[in-house]
């Protein structure tokens, strides 16, 4: 408990080569209540991920609803703490640090949400949605505060007059865009992006792209961004980390991923997401069956009950993260997968 | 079998019109649509666009005070806006037919799967309980779901989202409809999933011969399925064209400025191509073209005069529509002679300011 430990509150020189978040194992555990007389289950969310961010980079977490990608952002945004695993944002361990150290954590790390309609409170003004986050963590006078609100305001492409409206004046990509405003008030370091394209038209949504690039270059952030929508992912991503049942079974750069997905669950991914470009579109791989129950998930590989290659080992044993050309695979046949083209 | 001679489906110049505080709102204004049988039109466009309300005019669906107009609205020769209300049940739910977007909130809590799928089969085909108890595990067994029989006994809440897509489906297609139209079937599923849906209603339609209107933002979705691609801009059809031409050469800025906005269009790490401004409200409609204060390529008789649904100026093709003064033509706007005007194009006039601002 007492190997916190405590950085400077100098903001160092983001260093492009020190990670400001380093996930190690970290996992999420739920217990699921059965009644009285029933032992409760456990239901593994997160079942252990490990990844590192690094200033100006963007990790993509990739996977369908149930995957644990959700959870994933709510501990890196320290809403939830990982069951097991360690945790570093900044240099600072978060798990098993004193209530001070997180207060200080928690600035750096900020989250931008799904629905730009059910993440802004509607009695309250753009300003002061915007304020809310200097108020409870800087000891800025109103005035500064008010000023730094304005600035950030023009910074993500609204007008002056915005500052006194209230949400539900505005349409679904500017309020996203007030989303990504309150987010950069504290100057985090790290921006969780759950999603946060996905309720938005194409037009309106490339828009939104084009401000959070252009955001993660003049505030040097690191995003982890969460999506289900692999040509958004592919389009503004570094690395990727591809996520099945709470686990992630492909992570690695995203030129290396995109170019030849190793693992059948990312080929299969890749080939389901529909393409405008009949050149582009790969022979259907489409895996059969649903995503099963996180609460009993299949023995051995996660995958293998939907899964073209699956032999008798990979229903026994559980395939562990290892590096297959290039980047990290968890799967029995990798290589047999890679021949088969 | 259907007649040759008529198109399954027939509209002309539908409008659909809801009272508002600001007064009456034209959701869906002057669209033209034909479907053959055996045919896949897709539908496109934006959220607000009126894309779904245009295909719930075809099944009857809008209700007072909302008001249909058309010209002409036919199903398989029948004038479905002159049928009485007992006329289009018997037609809607059994020749027509449609399947929603969220599969989990249009399927009726209360009751198991079976009894949904028997109770459409009841209303429009009759036959013993046996014969219907056969006939929706057949239809469970033709959507894939497997170990159809115990799953008759389902409740909506102990399937899966992909899952009640296909009890949708089954009912849709419970009665073998003529015409099948989808809204959105696919957008609140994952891709995996998407895929598996979207080859059931695709081998579905090819195998039954059936009309299938597919209704959706996701051009990826579109560009895969479709034949024919109509899409729709603020109430109104901008262009019509077969799939395949609509992608490799649009013709209207809109749809052009759409595609250029994927992200699988770009470079990657580049900025996107955006649209400047935003989708038009429900006051704020412009006069003359809709698109006129988001388009590079507008000038004066954008602003004033309402182009219509055409085929292109140079060699016309009855399949390619547009409504565009000035379509392009291989990424570049055409000039048409216009003897009233003395210099019809100026590129670039007046851009309008790219702020995505509301007034």
């Amino acid at each position: 408990m007492s190997e916190v430990a405590m950085t400077t509150d100098a903001p160092t020189a983001a260093d492009p080569s020190v990670p400001v978040l380093e996930a190690r194992d970290v996992q999420r555990h739920y217990q699921i209540s059965r009644g009285l007389f029933k032992p409760a289950l456990t239901l593994r969310a997160v079942a252990g991920a490990s990844f590192t961010l690094l200033p100006g980079r963007t990790l993509a977490v990739v996977g369908e609803s149930g995957c644990g990608k959700s959870t994933l952002a709510r501990m890196m945004a320290m809403i939830e703490p990982p069951t097991a695993g360690q945790l570093t944002i900044d240099g600072s361990k978060v798990v098993g640090a004193d209530k001070e150290t997180l207060q200080q954590l928690r600035p750096k790390v900020q989250m931008v949400f799904q629905d730009p309609y059910g993440s802004l409170n509607p009695r309250k003004q753009v300003g002061r949605i915007l304020e809310e986050p200097l108020e409870i963590n800087t000891d800025l006078g109103a005035k500064e505060r008010a000023d730094a609100a304005r600035v950030m305001i023009a910074k993500v492409g609204l007008r002056p007059e915005h500052y006194n409206r209230y949400p539900h004046m505005f349409s679904g990509g500017q309020r996203q865009r007030i989303a990504i405003a309150r987010a950069l008030m504290l100057r985090p370091k790290v921006v969780i992006a759950d999603e946060p394209v996905s309720a938005l038209d194409v037009s309106i949504r490339a828009q939104v792209l084009n401000l959070l690039m252009d955001l993660q270059v003049e505030y040097n952030l690191a995003y982890l961004f969460i999506s289900h929508d692999l040509s958004v992912v592919r389009h503004i991503a570094d690395d990727v980390m591809v996520m099945y049942l709470g686990r992630p079974i492909e992570q690695g750069s995203k030129p290396a991923i995109f170019a030849r997905p190793v693992h059948p669950y990312t080929q299969a991914l890749l080939a389901a997401t529909p393409s405008t470009d009949p050149e582009a579109r790969s022979r259907r791989l489409t895996v059969k069956g649903e995503l099963p129950s996180p609460i009993d998930p299949p023995s051995g590989c996660a995958f293998h009950k939907r899964c073209p290659f699956a032999t008798a080992e990979c229903s026994v044993e559980r395939p562990e993260l290892r590096p297959v050309a290039g980047r990290e695979v968890a799967c029995h046949h990798a290589e047999r997968v890679l021949a088969s083209g | 079998m259907a007649r040759i001679s008529a198109p399954l489906l027939d509209i002309r110049n539908l409008s659909v019109e809801f009272q508002t505080h600001r007064g009456p709102f034209r959701a869906v204004d002057g669209i033209d649509l034909t479907l053959e049988s055996g045919e896949l039109l897709g539908v496109v466009g934006e959220s607000g666009s009126g894309k779904s309300v245009t295909m719930l005019a075809v099944m009857g669906l809008i209700a007072w005070p909302g008001k249909v107009k058309a010209d002409r609205m036919t199903f398989d020769g029948i004038d479905l806006l002159a049928l009485s209300p007992r006329a289009r049940r018997k037609i809607v739910g059994k020749d027509i037919a449609m399947i929603f977007q969220e599969p989990m909130t249009s399927l009726n809590p209360c009751f198991t799967v079976g009894f949904q799928i028997m109770e459409a089969l009841k209303a429009h085909e009759g036959g013993s309980r046996a014969e219907r108890r056969r006939r929706t595990i057949e239809l469970l067994e033709q959507v894939g779901i497997p170990a159809a029989e115990s799953r008759l006994s389902a409740f909506p809440h102990q399937l899966s989202g992909g899952m009640c897509q296909r009890v949708m489906i089954a009912m849709a297609i419970a009665c073998n409809p003529r015409l099948l139209i989808a809204d959105e079937p696919t957008t609140a599923l994952d891709v995996t999933i998407q895929a598996q849906i979207l080859d059931l209603l695709v081998s579905l339609q090819r195998e039954r011969g059936m009309g299938l209107v597919l209704i959706t933002h996701d051009m990826g979705v579109v560009a895969e399925t479709a034949q024919r691609v109509s899409v729709m801009y603020a109430s109104q059809q901008v262009e019509e064209q077969p799939v395949d031409s609509l992608f490799a050469n649009p013709h209207h800025p809109y749809t052009a400025a759409l595609l250029q906005a994927l992200p699988e269009r770009s470079e990657e790490h580049l900025r996107l191509n955006t649209i400047p401004g935003m989708v038009p409200g429900i006051g704020d409609r412009p006069v003359g073209c809709v698109f006129h204060p988001r388009c590079a390529y507008a000038d004066e008789r954008c602003r004033a005069e309402r182009p219509l649904l055409a085929p292109l100026p140079e060699n016309p093709d009855p399949a390619k529509l547009v409504r565009c003064h000035y379509p392009l033509i291989g990424g570049q706007p055409s000039v048409r002679p216009d003897p009233h005007r003395s210099n019809p194009y100026r590129p670039e006039s007046n851009h309008p300011a790219s702020a995505e601002v509301r007034p």
